[in-house]
């Protein structure tokens, strides 16, 4: 229990997390404080590429393993089927009509790469490896989850499937940097890693707090403007679906056979939802969908929770389902 | 100065359309305008604000395109199938240009 409680408050109190509530404190108290939108964009590319890096010098240091294309089919089917879980949880848990239920259902099967960063650091902090190749694992859930959620739509009536969304979807800015940098990070190794470590390596900290920062200042002016249009049952269901996406992390981290750091990844990456690429994708395919309603549960309920409580509460489970605790 | 009437269009629309609303100019035979990008403000759908932002989603740009006054409802028809259920607004004026050739 001593180490629970360790590994909640090591989180908590890390600068990151701080960050992230000094940005929702000062959007919530109606402060001035903003990030320009180039220099927001700028951060994400920065941590999309040091990512994307750093899990491909990783891959080449310790070589393929054989579980690699298991575990990237694995992440494909989490992701397409969660939206599906999370669909039929929301028409039982709260009274979102049928298209505003499937919008934000295809959230919860898309992933953020922010929370993943935010475990990934926990895990650094801990001493615990992971595979490099969960960066790849992160980039292929990112769309199966919109399909599933145009398909889910679709079933009703009109399709929502265009061959230009499609490609929309598949060549999202951030799976192309971070599949890209993926891709430089394992061609060039540790070779490669030497030559720009001082670019990605002491500031990423650093530029993630600055990322978090600014997340919490969005998600805290949503929560200002719209908490009223989220009833208790949309609020719940923020909470409830992370913790089942990540039992399903785990369920398939347990027959992959993944380390611990690798487990507790999956687990986050199934539990997290998306707030970049979903967003852009339901706004094209779903304009009659709320955004008000999918942005603010995405970004303003599941994403706090998942950094300040799911993550401990993961890396907890995967530790008991191993015997660890 | 001897001036021409011609009519000015604006579109602000959802900055996930942007490349649609482009091919959609296109489309009409309409080949200059200008995207502007918007900071933020308050509609229907609440209020929303570009600061900060890392997708696309919770942004909005503004086309604003001058045209000979024959073109007005090609383009206004190809915009229309993409604005209809978008968030956004639409408003045509009238304006004078001192070089008509050139639109």
């Amino acid at each position: 229990m001593s180490d629970i409680l360790s590994l909640a408050s090591e989180n908590l109190l890390s600068p990151i997390i701080l960050s992230f509530v000094l940005g929702l404190l000062a959007a919530l108290a109606r402060s001035d404080l903003t990030f320009p939108e180039a220099a927001a964009k700028a951060l994400s590319i920065y941590l999309l590429f040091a990512i994307g890096f750093k899990g491909g010098v990783s891959v080449a240091g310790h070589g393929l393993d054989a579980t690699l294309g298991a575990t990237l089919l694995a992440g494909v089917a989490l992701s397409a089927v969660l939206p599906f879980v999370a669909f039929a949880l929301l028409r039982l848990m709260s009274r979102l009509d049928r298209l505003n239920a499937a919008a934000v259902a295809g959230h919860y099967g898309s992933i953020s790469i922010v929370t993943f960063l935010a475990g990934s650091s926990l895990l650094a902090q801990r001493g615990v490896d992971a595979e490099g190749y969960m960066v790849a694992v992160a980039a292929v859930m990112e769309a199966p989850a919109i399909l599933s959620a145009l398909w889910i739509v679709s079933r009703g009536g009109e399709s929502r499937f265009d061959a230009n969304l499609l490609r929309e979807i598949l060549l999202n800015g951030s799976i192309v940097l971070l599949v890209g940098a993926f891709a430089i990070g394992w061609i060039t190794g540790q070779d490669g890693m030497q030559k720009i470590q001082p670019f990605i390596g002491a500031p990423f900290q650093g530029v993630l707090c600055l990322f978090l920062l600014d997340m919490g200042l969005i998600a805290g002016r949503g929560l200002r403007r719209t908490r009223a249009s989220l009833g208790m049952g949309v609020i719940a269901f923020g909470i409830v679906m992370p913790l089942l996406g990540s039992l399903a992390g785990l369920g398939a981290a347990s027959l992959l056979g993944l380390s611990l750091g690798g487990t507790i990844l999956l687990m986050i990456l199934a539990a997290c939802a998306s707030y970049i690429a979903v967003p852009a994708a339901m706004r094209v395919a779903m304009p009659e969908a709320d955004p008000s309603i999918y942005l603010t549960l995405s970004l303003g309920v599941t994403f706090p929770f998942n950094l300040a409580v799911g993550i401990p509460i993961y890396y907890a489970l995967a530790l008991v389902a191993r015997g660890g605790f | 100065m001897k001036t021409h009437h011609a009519k000015r269009v604006t579109i602000i629309i959802e900055a996930p359309m942007r490349r649609r609303l482009e091919e959609a100019f296109g489309k009409a035979g309409v080949t200059g305008y200008t995207i502007v990008p918007v900071l933020g403000g308050s509609g229907r759908s609440g209020r929303w604000s570009s600061e900060g932002q890392v997708g696309l989603s919770g942004g909005m740009v503004q086309f604003v395109s001058v045209i000979r006054p024959d073109r007005l409802d090609a383009l206004l028809d190809a915009a229309f199938d993409l604005v209809e259920n978008h968030i956004g607004v639409v408003t045509v004026s009238d304006c004078g240009v001192l070089r008509a050739e050139r639109f």
